[in-house]
């Protein structure tokens, strides 16, 4: 935050980069359409992509190569190449791997109960009466559309150590004082609030996904294994679960590689400066490069993160393929 | 059938009581940040809270506007979701027309293109972020937020304006070719009519991730050019946070995002899980 303050002054209005220009249509167009008029279409989308993502990620390389600190910033040295020296010092450190378990653990501990809950509660609405599907159903999208800001700051509020509603209510639980007790004391519980809360939003996307991908499972096959003894686990087990597969794989994948990347519940729980035991990859990059001042080692932690994240976009696109190639 | 029924109709009320159960824990965060919003401040900071509530006043509401400028941030949101979601809308369109109803050499390579870029996580990408707009001294200014908002909302839009272009089917465009239209005239006169419901909830989506985003506003404009999100995460910063004129902050800005994701709900899920079955 504090690098860059001087550059603009306060009132700058926007300038909207204007829309670059559609395909000419004036032109008279041959019948048919020339191998041109695609990439013509595509050329504004690639050309922003290129200079937004493109750009930015080839520098995410590079920086993480080379010694980038206050000084490079400000332009008074040159950025210096040297080689493998942020990722030693990196992966030297005991604290990253530290950084690097909790965040596993932490993501997978919101992707497994998002997961599970999420598919528990769909299969739940498939027996309820209408009105009570309609009421949980309200209440699932009201989570799922508050902003993750307002979520965080809810929850902050409902967990607050004096007047907090869950300690007063727990409190009033037999053999329970919880009166006054603060859950960000330590890292493990601190982070189990901020996992429910990632969870809380979570869930209603599965189950909604969930909840349409069932109404797809023929009800004959149902019955057909029923009447050939299946019991109710029998039938989700062998039925329902293979039917559902491609949705509970894009589902998780995407799971993953959001829950990876939770950066601001963390960041605003902590009220913006996490302590060592709340960081994950994510709070800890952005605390070596725009606390610590160290881009280069920054770059190389995010480039590990994203390195790790491979493997699950791999499923996740070869998913996503599958279903792109059925046109 | 009365026999059958009965035992079914018991085994539903158990199933009914745990459906009341997932609908109030999952719903009282929301019931609580209105409560909050609504109470009396002193009601607040009672120890021993209670659950309903406890009387009606809009002084947190004021005092939410007035602790810190409000419409400020707010305005400098609007401004740049909506610049964001426009400039996204119109270039996605184009893309996603060209890898929907052309068929050319490089097309799957863009598809895998689009996607991969979708996956990649913001967080990793602020560092570079940051550099490349201090660079094009586009630091601290909404257009330099606008052109990073494009990050994840170009992409997203592509992909989804795809999958509503390929549910339209292509012998529509070709019967209004058969009868004398253009390629151009065609998709104006038939395919666009019909995307217009799509492309109208692809922009409110869109419009809604990018009022929604936190740390590329955090972190490329300074404070006294917060975004509404960077707002309400200062207020919780603030020292001695008082917490009901933050839930009514809070209120302000859930209350028109949630409205208009109802909206669109609906459609953004089932154009989701169509494909994924067909899988």
């Amino acid at each position: 935050m504090s690098a860059a303050d001087t550059t603009t002054p306060a009132k700058v209005p926007p300038t909207r980069p204007s829309p670059p220009p559609p395909a000419p249509p004036g032109r008279p167009r041959p019948k048919r359409t020339s191998a041109g008029t695609p990439w013509l279409l595509l050329a504004p989308c690639l050309l922003i992509l290129l200079l937004v993502m493109g750009y930015p990620l080839v520098r995410l390389v590079t920086l993480s190569f080379q010694k980038f600190g206050q000084s490079q910033l400000w332009g008074f040295q040159p950025a210096e190449n040297i080689g493998l020296d942020n990722f030693t010092g990196v992966l030297d450190d005991g604290e990253f791997w530290q950084v690097v378990v909790r965040t596993i653990v932490f993501a997978a501990g919101c992707v497994i109960l998002t997961m599970v809950l999420g598919m528990l509660i769909a299969l739940l609405l498939q027996r309820v009466s209408g009105w009570v599907k309609t009421l949980v159903n309200i209440a699932l999208v009201a989570s799922w559309g508050m902003p993750v800001i307002v979520a965080t700051t809810v929850f902050k509020w409902l967990f607050d150590s004096d007047y907090g509603i869950l300690n007063a209510v727990l409190s009033k639980l037999p053999g329970v004082d919880l009166i006054g007790h603060n859950w960000f004391a330590s890292g493990p519980q601190g982070l189990a609030v901020i996992m429910l809360l990632v969870i809380w939003g979570a869930v209603p996307f599965v189950v909604i996904t969930l909840s349409a991908g069932l109404t797809q499972v023929p009800a004959e096959l149902e019955e057909a294994a029923r009447l050939d003894g299946a019991g109710s686990w029998g039938v989700f087990r062998y039925v329902t679960l293979p039917i559902l597969k491609p949705i509970i794989v894009m589902l998780t994948t995407l799971s993953v590689i959001w829950d990876m990347g939770v950066f601001p519940q963390v960041f605003v729980m902590r009220g913006g400066h996490p302590e060592p035991e709340f960081q994950l990859l994510t709070t800890y990059s952005y605390d070596r490069a725009f606390v610590v001042n160290d881009y280069g080692q920054g770059s190389a932690i995010a480039l590990i993160t994203v390195l790790l994240l491979l493997g699950v976009v791999a499923v996740y696109m070869r998913q996503m393929l599958k279903i792109g190639e059925v046109e | 059938m009365s026999t059958l029924a009965e035992p079914r109709r018991r085994s539903r009320f158990g199933w009914n009581l745990l459906g009341l159960l997932v609908f109030a824990v999952a719903g009282f965060p929301v019931y609580w940040m209105l409560n909050t919003a609504i109470k009396p401040a002193k009601d607040a900071i009672d120890p021993d809270p209670s659950l309903l509530p406890t009387g009606f006043t809009l002084a947190n509401f004021s005092r939410a506007l007035h602790i810190a400028d409000f419409w400020g941030p707010v305005g400098r949101s609007l401004i740049v979701s909506l610049a964001v979601v426009a400039i996204g809308i119109v270039v996605g369109m184009l893309a996603a027309l060209a890898i929907s109803r052309f068929a050319f050499r490089g097309r799957k390579i863009v598809i895998v293109g689009i996607l991969a870029v979708q996956m990649v996580p913001l967080v990793a990408m602020i560092i570079p972020v940051f550099l490349l707009l201090n660079d094009l001294d586009q630091y601290d200014k909404l257009s330099g937020l606008i052109i990073t908002y494009l990050t994840f909302i170009l992409p997203f839009t592509v992909w989804t304006l795809r999958g509503f272009i390929v549910n339209i089917p292509k012998e529509l465009e070709e019967a209004a070719m058969v009868d004398g239209c253009s390629r151009t005239g065609a998709f104006v006169r038939v395919v666009f009519p019909l995307l217009a419901p799509g492309m109208v909830a692809t922009s409110v989506y869109g419009f809604i991730q990018a009022w929604n985003e936190y740390l590329y506003a955090l972190m490329l404009l300074s404070q006294k050019n917060q975004t509404a999100t960077v707002w309400l995460g200062n207020f919780t910063t603030k020292h001695g946070t008082e917490y009901a004129p933050m839930m009514a902050g809070a209120t302000l800005m859930a209350v028109p995002i949630v409205a208009l994701f109802l909206l669109v709900q609906r459609k953004m899920a089932a154009g989701l899980t169509a494909g994924a079955v067909k899988g």
